[in-house]
């Protein structure tokens, strides 16, 4: 068995067992989710360390047959594109069982997240059209479940219905566009396979491709919070608890880009050629207007929603270039924008407990009670405008210098948005965390180690891979290669 | 007539069942058992499962009784599907005041099942409609087992009114295919209209009528008003038995007829008339069901809802389309057979059936409100539950036959499906219930706990390990369609 089954499966089995024993005592609910995320984190990074660079391709695969009559397998493994999201998302549920010590219900929130944990990790590791379908949708009821039981009372109902069926309609079209693609490739190979590694062989007829790449690639960007239907995102992220924001928008947006990079642009890159040109001009939409939109907002987690959007853009818009920067500044934007984002929503939600309010003008002075959170919250702001030193910078130059290669004019305006992140980060890190403290806020609780533990990890990272960039080109660059070896 | 031995071993499963309906009687007369006759019945019924395994399987496609029955894989899979649907509704009734206590309930049941039966084995009109009356006239009393209660004596009512018609219609249509065709066995008509010398629109009329009466014993729009009254009037177990095992009888028999008898590519429109009979269905079920204050109407309706999922199955008509629909009945009967089990506790512990009274279940009964969560989830279609693999094969079926704008209508309803399914679990695990209930838990039976574990834990492994249930849905469309 391949360890990366293990690290699939485990959060599953875990969560299983929190939520058929009710009985079960709380404390020995933390403890074990703590262990898990533990493990599940650990692995995760043995997974990423033990990828061989110099072999490349997929590692750590397995393929056990599933449903044999219809070409249907348990297949994973990560490449270089893979190891670095399923290396984030062993990061994000553990710093998010870390962040969540103070749940109500907490058996249940735990076995919750740590289903969606499993569909994530799936969907990052799958290399079966069937299997990658299961996992996705797999990550759909943990998701609802988790914003409507735990999130902000004024709009968790709203908000966990419109991000759930937002998602759901995208992937149940892409999930059409697939058979569409097995049933075509049964028909050039001569027989029914799901596995992704054949159908990638296949030469689907180009109008076939120019009529299903669409349907598929924007059935994942969806989630990906490609613009014109992004709005599930920060609507969702603010009406989650912290640690689901922490997932959503750290993880989950990546499920829908690395999916549309694997179902869309990867099997129909006659598709993604024909498209992707005035696809660009949407994501170059995200990064502008999400920019703006953040620069505008009251709302403390807007700002990080909105923000969200305008990163996932420059993503999508990398992707798009089909570049070799453009893939390359993508992958580790990922990883990078998944960790910040991370940061991001764990400090808002440590302010918010404290100051129940997000109304940003309401804050300020927090640094003295906060000092961790005011730290790791510049970290994370320097990382999102893409400041040299931080992994956002590392991610950020190889995305613009692609765009520049692809057309010089989409950089030039995409280049807005650092000036605009660069603004609205000063202006919410000042009023947050710096100014006069207020009255009413003058005793409220400081963090817990748990707390600090995971900022710290987070913070690790961003640094980390801005000072040794090493850490990680490597592995994006050999998933970059295997991407436009297809693309030829 | 003789019957030779191998008519016996493929009647097996009837005969023990007939045996096992003697057996309760005299139980039920002789030692008055109450509601420990709902146990003897489940043992029975289980008894009655494991030698039909164990000695009655088909090998190949046999006809049995001189040609009016045919024991094939495709009539085994769906026998031993109605007697784990007796089985169960038995075990969810022992407990219903004034159901679970009298012996002709079950004895009821028993009979209804042996219709079912019948239906999935027939293989000529004659025994069609007599299988069918077999099957629907104890339902009809089933439906209104308590005269007293207006909804039940309303709902038992209602449902034989429109079952008269339905199989009116039904035997007027077999009347003139009789008279077109020359011959009641379904080899004989087939060959008959194949030498047709009337004009075609003439078959097609006929055959709808056919198909109007299976279609209202599978509730499809447009024959499925009947339902939602129904099932909302009716004894819940009894409404359970009725989405589920009723359901996939008439199945049985729409696809035996429908494929194995009349290979639709012949006839002009009947294709298309199918799938928009599909589409109509979900579509008509799944917006109704969003409008449900009532677990069992919103159940009514989704019930209407699947059987247009399972019917894009029998418009693909293919190999992968039947094999997909029975996939899709067994997936099915398991799990609308929990969600009713779930209204069932609720009313038992003195709630009602309104979606409202869900609300605080999460902490009422953590266990209850996690059957529920199974059940609902695998309706809607997610994964690791089982509905999400019959789902996927039949858009799959749907696909291969050409039919994306059918799948495409397929997933957009499951999307209005999760919508409703989801809204249901929010007022469960979100909802709080009135301070002094809150702390009152919902005791819900052990047996009947133990029947819903067991059925949830089969939905989510048949969700993970889907090939040797998927095989079973093979070997019927296999003995069914030939290949």
């Amino acid at each position: 068995m391949s360890p990366l089954t293990i690290l699939i499966f485990l959060p599953m089995v875990v969560g299983g067992v929190f939520l058929i024993i009710p009985r079960m005592k709380d404390q020995t609910v933390k403890v074990l989710a703590l262990l898990t995320g533990l493990v599940a984190f650990l692995l995760s990074g043995w997974i990423y360390l033990n990828y061989d660079l110099a072999q490349g391709g997929y590692q750590f695969v397995q393929k056990s047959p599933w449903l044999p009559a219809l070409g249907i397998s348990y297949h994973v493994g990560v490449d270089g594109m893979s190891a670095p999201l399923v290396l984030l998302t062993g990061i994000v549920i553990f710093t998010g069982v870390l962040i969540s010590w103070n749940m109500p219900r907490i058996r249940e929130f735990f076995g919750l997240l740590f289903i969606l944990a499993t569909g994530v990790f799936g969907v990052f590791a799958s290399l079966d059209l069937f299997t990658l379908f299961f996992f996705y949708e797999i990550a759909v009821f943990p998701m609802y479940l988790l914003i409507v039981i735990w999130g902000w009372k004024k709009t968790r109902e709203y908000a966990g219905m419109k991000l759930t069926l937002y998602l759901f309609v995208g992937s149940v079209l892409a999930l059409v566009g697939a058979l569409a693609m097995v049933f075509q490739a049964k028909a050039q190979l001569g027989y029914l396979t799901f596995d992704l590694l054949e159908l990638e062989k296949v030469a689907f007829p180009v109008a076939f491709q120019k009529l299903w790449f669409p349907v598929v690639f924007f059935g994942f960007a969806v989630l990906g919070g490609i613009f014109p239907v992004h709005n599930w995102s920060p609507d969702g992220h603010v009406a989650a608890p912290t640690a689901v924001s922490m997932f959503h928008a750290g993880v989950l947006m990546k499920l829908g880009a690395f999916a549309a990079l694997r179902l869309g642009i990867m099997m129909m890159p006659e598709g993604a050629k024909f498209h992707l040109p005035w696809i660009i001009l949407l994501t170059l939409v995200n990064v502008v207007y999400g920019a703006f939109i953040a620069s505008v907002q009251q709302d403390f987690k807007y700002v990080i929603g909105f923000s969200s959007v305008s990163h996932m853009g420059l993503v999508l818009m990398g992707f798009a270039t089909l570049n070799y920067y453009g893939f390359l500044g993508a992958g580790i934007q990922m990883f990078s924008h998944g960790v910040m984002t991370a940061l991001f929503f764990a400090v808002v939600g440590m302010v918010y407990d404290r100051a129940h309010t997000r109304h940003i003008p309401s804050l300020g002075g927090f640094i003295k009670k906060l000092p961790w959170a005011a730290v790791a919250f510049i970290i994370g702001g320097l990382t999102s405008m893409g400041m040299p030193g931080f992994s956002g910078f590392i991610a950020e130059f190889p995305i613009f210098m692609g765009v520049w290669k692809y057309e010089p004019w989409i950089a030039i305006v995409a280049v807005i948005s650092i000036v605009v992140t660069a603004s609205y980060i000063l202006r919410v890190a000042w009023r947050v965390f710096f100014g006069e403290l207020r009255e009413e806020f003058q005793d409220v609780p400081g963090l817990l180690v748990y707390d600090k533990v995971a900022l710290a990890v987070l913070c690790a990272f961003l640094i980390g891979i801005g000072w040794f960039p090493k850490m990680m080109t490597p592995w994006v660059h050999v998933g970059t290669e295997y991407v436009l070896q297809l693309l030829k | 007539m003789s019957l030779p031995l191998s008519d016996l071993q493929a009647l097996l499963p009837e005969l023990a069942l007939l045996v096992l309906m003697g057996l309760v009687m005299l139980l039920d007369l002789l030692w008055h058992p109450r509601r420990k006759l709902g146990v003897w019945t489940a043992l029975g019924l289980v008894a009655v499962l494991a030698l039909s395994l164990a000695l009655a399987q088909p090998s190949g496609s046999q006809v049995v009784w001189g040609g009016i029955l045919r024991h094939d894989g495709y009539s085994f899979v769906f026998r031993m599907l109605f007697l784990v649907g007796a089985l169960v509704t038995a075990l969810l009734a022992m407990d219903v005041p004034h159901l679970g206590d009298k012996g002709a309930f079950y004895l009821l049941l028993l009979t209804s099942t042996l219709g079912m039966m019948l239906m999935a084995m027939a293989n000529n009109l004659i025994m069609v409609f007599l299988a069918v009356e077999t099957a629907s006239i104890p339902l009809y009393v089933m439906a209104g087992f308590y005269p007293k209660d207006r909804a039940s004596a309303e709902a038992g009512f209602k449902y034989m009114l429109f079952g008269a018609l339905a199989s009116a219609v039904l035997v007027y249509g077999m009347t003139l295919l009789y008279g077109l065709a020359g011959a009641t066995d379904f080899a004989g008509v087939v060959a008959g209209l194949q030498q047709a010398t009337w004009p075609v629109w003439m078959t097609v009329a006929v055959l709808l009528l056919v198909l109007a009466g299976f279609a209202f014993k599978v509730a499809a729009v447009p024959f499925h008003f009947w339902a939602p009254d129904v099932y909302t009037g009716a004894p819940t177990p009894i409404a359970a038995y009725l989405s589920t095992a009723s359901k996939a009888a008439g199945f049985a028999v729409l696809v035996r007829f429908l494929l194995a008898a009349l290979p639709g590519s012949t006839l002009p429109w009947w294709g298309a008339f199918l799938a928009a009979m599909a589409a109509a269905t979900m579509t008509v079920g799944n917006f109704l069901a969003l409008a449900q204050r009532n677990l069992k109407r919103l159940l009514a309706y989704s019930s209407i809802a699947h059987a247009g999922y399972i019917l894009i199955g029998v418009v693909a008509a293919s190999h992968l389309g039947v094999t997909a629909a029975v996939f899709y009945l067994v997936v099915y009967l398991l799990t609308n057979l929990v969600a009713f089990g779930v209204v069932v506790a609720l009313e038992s512990a003195g709630g009602t059936s309104e979606i409202r009274s869900l609300a605080g279940l999460y902490k009422r009964s953590p266990l209850l409100a996690l059957f529920l969560m199974t059940a609902f989830l695998s309706l809607a279609g997610v994964p690791p539950f089982s509905g999400f693999v019959a789902k996927v094969w039949v858009f799959t079926a749907a696909v291969e036959a050409g039919l994306i704008w059918l799948a495409i209508v397929g997933v957009l309803n499951a999307i209005v499906g999760l919508y409703y399914y989801l809204i249901v679990l929010k007022v469960a695990y979100v909802y709080d219930a009135p301070e002094e209930e809150m702390h009152r838990p919902v005791r819900v039976p052990r047996v009947q706990a133990a029947a819903l574990g067991v059925l949830s834990v089969l939905i989510v492994v048949m969700g993970l390990v889907f090939a040797p249930w998927f095989a079973w849905g093979e070997w019927a469309a296999r003995t069914l369609m030939g290949g």
